[in-house]
């Protein structure tokens, strides 16, 4: 029997709104990352330090003992700064391959066939690298924030710091977003995840290696705008209303990240089409 | 958009890679129903569907698909077409059904009815058994039928394949061929198909556009421009000498249209009234022996090779 005669029908049901696919993408990768098992350790390896701080919030709150262990708005943003090693970990492993891997499939030009945007598209894998980064930063911070609560059972401490909950929010999604948009746009640029990969670490080691030889060399450190994590670093420090580590001005700092993700956009805009011109 | 409405239609379109121009002020409709897009490789085939999705901006000219302007409307189009494209594209990291569901969504379906369909689709493609295997693991022609099943599976009302038979061996060009001609004839699905294989455009289409060094050469019903406004013989000869181009420049000259097959007989396009006779006298003229004569049916390939002026 020729294969045809097993029908084609017409569909005649509903359809999504246009706008949504970048939901479909979203979700489909991040289903994608739960399957693997490494990122799934990654992810459980990455609430250790939340449960460590758990603990330290349940003893100081109910050990009279361990009263020194009381937890302080510093404490907040050490907890992000300790959560960065696996920010890192997580961009490489989940964001590497977010648009590298479709090149190398010849998948853009399926996706843009569809009636998405480019900019669908993009959001779509940024939403996949924002969820888990977020699920590593702004999550597990507000969750000890609310443990906080739980154990000392009042609201003092989250009334005398009420800056704390914008804070962590502010800074984890800056943060997210843009190591987000530098990984995409890396992303972009090959066809292969593992080189991404490499190169991403690499930028990060060489503009913090750079920094400190300048430091070295000036005697200062007003040129920590030209590495990521210190102007992050720098950032962060200015949102949690803490003392600033460098001599560079924090809105220099601001200055260079926006500068970063303008840049990871204008890259994207040229890499993600549905056709690629050799010239 | 009533029925007898041309699915495609371009207006003066230009298309460019920096210096390189593909498509050169192209002028054409492509009718509902099956429509081949032939051409040798080069001849802008591919831009022309790539310019149609809004994948390449044209210097110049307007398009409509459907009815819908493809600069003002590019998503409106694509939810109501599907896109086989010429090269391997597959989404990574899925197995058959995954993907093709997940193209269904990507295109607005339900993600049950996507779910749905692509079993379905996959079935009717003919890798239903397989439909649980990773994508990366499927040979070329089943790449090419998984394709297609993507490209259907939102059940769009015109699809455009590009070169759907590539790299499949015989049995399997056979069976694509079959599902191409079964969607355009039987299933009410128009599209458009574009490939250099003149045998696979004649078998699955009702209209061609030919198309050569980015302009189209000639368009029109097939049955149509295989009509004889001339006659077409099929002629061996042998002449004095091993060198047949002065026969071959006399018969040109007289305004006939040789051109070559594979066998070492030339098919020859006689227009208007004349006939063998004609033949015989231009041999006797150039003292070649004419070994073989034979009236032959008019070929799609014989309007390519006239349109394109191959030899």
């Amino acid at each position: 029997m020729p294969i045809h005669d097993q029908g084609y029908r017409r569909y005649l049901g509903g359809r999504a709104p246009r706008g949504r696919a970048w939901v479909v993408i979203a979700s489909a990768g991040v289903r994608t990352l739960l399957g693997k098992r490494a990122f799934l350790g990654l992810l459980l390896i990455s609430w250790l330090p939340f449960f460590v701080r758990a603990v330290q919030i349940y003893a100081a709150a109910n050990l009279p003992q361990a009263a020194f262990l009381a937890p302080t708005p510093l404490m907040f943003r050490q907890f992000l700064e300790q959560q960065e090693i696996f920010v890192f970990f997580i961009t490489v492993f989940a964001g590497a391959g977010l648009i590298a891997n479709d090149r190398r499939a010849n998948a853009l030009q399926i996706y843009l066939s569809k009636p998405l945007t480019r900019a669908e598209y993009v959001f779509g894998k940024l939403a996949i690298l924002t969820t888990f980064l977020l699920l590593v930063t702004w999550v597990p911070a507000f969750v000890l924030l609310v443990v906080q609560v739980a154990f000392a059972g009042n609201f003092t401490f989250f009334v005398s710091n009420i800056y704390l909950f914008p804070a962590i929010t502010v800074f984890a999604f800056l943060q997210v977003v843009t190591v987000g948009a530098a990984m995409l746009a890396l992303s972009s640029l090959s066809n292969s995840a593992r080189y991404v990969g490499i190169l991403y670490a690499a930028l990060l080691f060489f503009s913090q290696a750079l920094f400190r030889v300048l430091q070295f060399v000036t005697g200062n450190t007003s040129l920590s705008w030209i590495s990521l994590p210190f102007d992050l670093s720098q950032l962060g420090d200015a949102i949690f209303r803490l003392p600033l580590r460098y001599d560079t001005p924090w809105v220099l700092s601001l200055v260079a990240i926006v500068a970063l993700v303008v840049a990871a956009g204008l890259v994207l805009e040229r890499r993600v089409r549905g056709i690629e011109v050799v010239a | 958009m009533a029925e007898s409405d041309p699915v495609v239609t371009l207006d003066n379109v230009t298309v460019a890679y920096g210096k390189s121009v593909a498509l050169r002020e192209v002028t054409a409709s492509f009718a509902a129903g099956a429509v081949g897009l032939l051409g040798p490789n080069g001849a802008g085939k591919s831009t022309m569907i790539k310019s149609l999705l809004g994948f390449v901006a044209p210097a110049t000219g307007r398009m409509r698909v459907l009815g819908l302007d493809v600069a003002a409307s590019p998503l409106d189009i694509r939810a109501r077409v599907g896109y086989m494209p010429e090269s391997d594209a597959h989404i990574p990291g899925m197995n058959a059904v995954s993907f093709v569901a997940y193209c269904g969504e990507l295109a607005g379906l339900p993600r049950v009815d996507a779910m749905q369909r692509a079993h379905e689709m996959l079935f009717y493609v003919g890798l239903g058994e397989e439909r649980y295997r990773n994508v990366e693991t499927y040979s070329t022609g089943m790449k090419q039928r998984i394709k297609l099943a993507q490209a259907l599976v939102h059940d769009p009302d015109l699809l455009f394949l590009d070169e759907p038979t590539n790299g499949m061996d015989p049995k399997g060009r056979d069976e694509m061929l079959e599902l191409v001609r079964d969607l355009g004839h039987n299933k009410g699905v128009n599209l458009i198909l574009s490939s250099h294989l003149l045998p696979d455009v004649e078998y699955t289409c009702d209209h061609v556009v030919v198309m050569d060094k980015g302009r189209v050469a000639v368009h029109g019903p097939i049955d149509g421009l295989k009509q004889p406004r001339g006659r077409v013989f099929e002629l061996r000869v042998k002449t004095r000498t091993a060198d047949i181009e002065p026969f071959l420049e006399r018969l040109r000259a007289a305004g006939l249209d040789p051109h070559a097959t594979d066998e070492d007989v030339m098919r020859v396009f006689v227009p208007g009234e004349a006939g063998a006779r004609e033949l015989f006298a231009l041999a006797a003229a150039e003292h070649a022996q004419v070994r073989h004569l034979r009236p032959s049916v008019p070929t799609l390939e014989d309007v390519f090779a006239h349109a394109v002026g191959e030899e």
